[in-house]
């Protein structure tokens, strides 16, 4: 590894752009699969190459496209398919909120691209990065978080030509569905470390579940919102109580 | 709603791109909102200690529908994706290591899925 203790080599956002990249490349096995699919489907409702390139642009991301566009086949109304997919991206604010004591610092347009390229997989690689390196300057994060997305964003871009163009999605017998889930859980679990973390996980999965069913993925924040609750909660009696 | 029946209609140009550019300008915003606009300034105590657990509460919330009803399975819950899911959750807890977790889960979903073949 790297040597953060050395003070000369404090503010180097290079190793840190690297380890970044490695973080961020084994995404590759989840994002290629979904957006070869994604360009499978656009293709097969009706939509040009170009078309299904520019959604996954303007978009990058694979569930709110999937969501919008089958609304959209299904003859829905313009407005139904927008706001169902922005609800869809409402966890994309909590990782905006979640992130900006770390990155806040960083001038307007580096936050703005960032912004842009606030994704599931490099919140996740990031947010166990900085918290794991408190020491990290506000470059170094933000260094890191564009060498997780190098590998990760363009190939989202690609492979939505690719599956567009040849018209067929990885073979499922892969199960690359599950690398994500894999992934994901393997990222935070070594997150869990005190008692109000645990509880936090334990009321957002009970909760994410009880709720799977609610439209707009609906579920999902109030899990995620009431796990945050619980665990600040605990957090605050334990530290009342100390 | 069974597409051998009723043939889609094809989606209107203006629609589409309604829908994509509006999906990108308004996810970009949702993005933007806190690391743009709040950017350095000291957020208040209590929104910060909810964020410390928004990892934690996000990530699982968002994984624990796909794990008990696989998508790939048409939302039967399938016992490889569920033990791999769980040996990958007890391999991050006990060696806290996210690589060691992500191999193993793979290892007992690929092992799980050819033994059920």
């Amino acid at each position: 590894m790297t040597s953060y203790a050395d003070p000369s080599a404090q503010a180097s956002t290079r190793p840190v752009f690297f380890q970044g990249l490695r973080d961020g490349a084994p995404f590759l096995l989840v994002v290629s699969p979904f957006a070869m699919l994604f360009g499978v489907v656009a293709t097969e409702a009706g939509l040009t190459v170009y078309e299904a390139l520019v959604y996954s642009i303007a978009v990058i991301a694979g569930a709110s496209q999937f969501a919008s566009l089958q609304l959209l086949r299904d003859g829905a109304p313009v407005v139904v398919a927008l706001v169902s997919a922005l609800a869809v991206n409402l966890r994309m604010a909590m990782y905006s909120a979640s992130l900006t004591p770390y990155l806040g610092d960083a001038p307007l347009w580096k936050r703005a691209v960032a912004a842009y390229f606030l994704v599931d997989q490099s919140y996740a690689c990031s947010i166990v990065a900085f918290e794991k390196h408190r020491e990290w300057s506000t470059a170094q994060r933000m260094a890191y978080f564009f060498g997780v997305i190098l590998p990760i964003c363009p190939m989202w871009y690609a492979m939505t030509v690719v599956g567009a163009l040849v018209g067929s999605a990885i073979p499922p017998e892969l199960a690359l569905d599950f690398a994500l889930p894999i992934t994901f859980i393997a990222m935070v679990s070594p997150m869990l470390l005190t008692k109000a973390q645990m509880m936090a996980a334990g009321v957002a999965i009970l909760l994410a579940l009880v709720f799977a069913g609610l439209p707009y993925n609906l579920g999902l924040l109030i899990a995620a919102l009431a796990g945050m609750m619980t665990g600040a909660a605990l957090e605050k009696r334990l530290e009342d109580r100390s | 709603m069974s597409p051998e029946t009723a043939p889609l209609a094809a989606i209107e140009t203006a629609d589409l791109w309604i829908v994509m550019l509006g999906l990108g300008i308004g996810s970009f915003l949702l993005r933007f909102a806190f690391l743009g606009l709040v950017g350095n300034r000291q957020m208040p105590e209590w929104l910060l200690r909810h964020l410390r657990y928004t990892p934690v509460a996000v990530l699982p919330a968002l994984v624990a529908p796909l794990v008990v009803w696989p998508s790939a399975t048409g939302g039967d819950l399938d016992p490889a994706r569920l033990t791999a899911a769980l040996v990958t959750l007890v391999l991050g807890v006990w060696l806290r290591r996210t690589m060691l977790a992500i191999l193993g889960g793979l290892a007992v979903l690929y092992l799980m899925l050819w033994m059920l073949g």
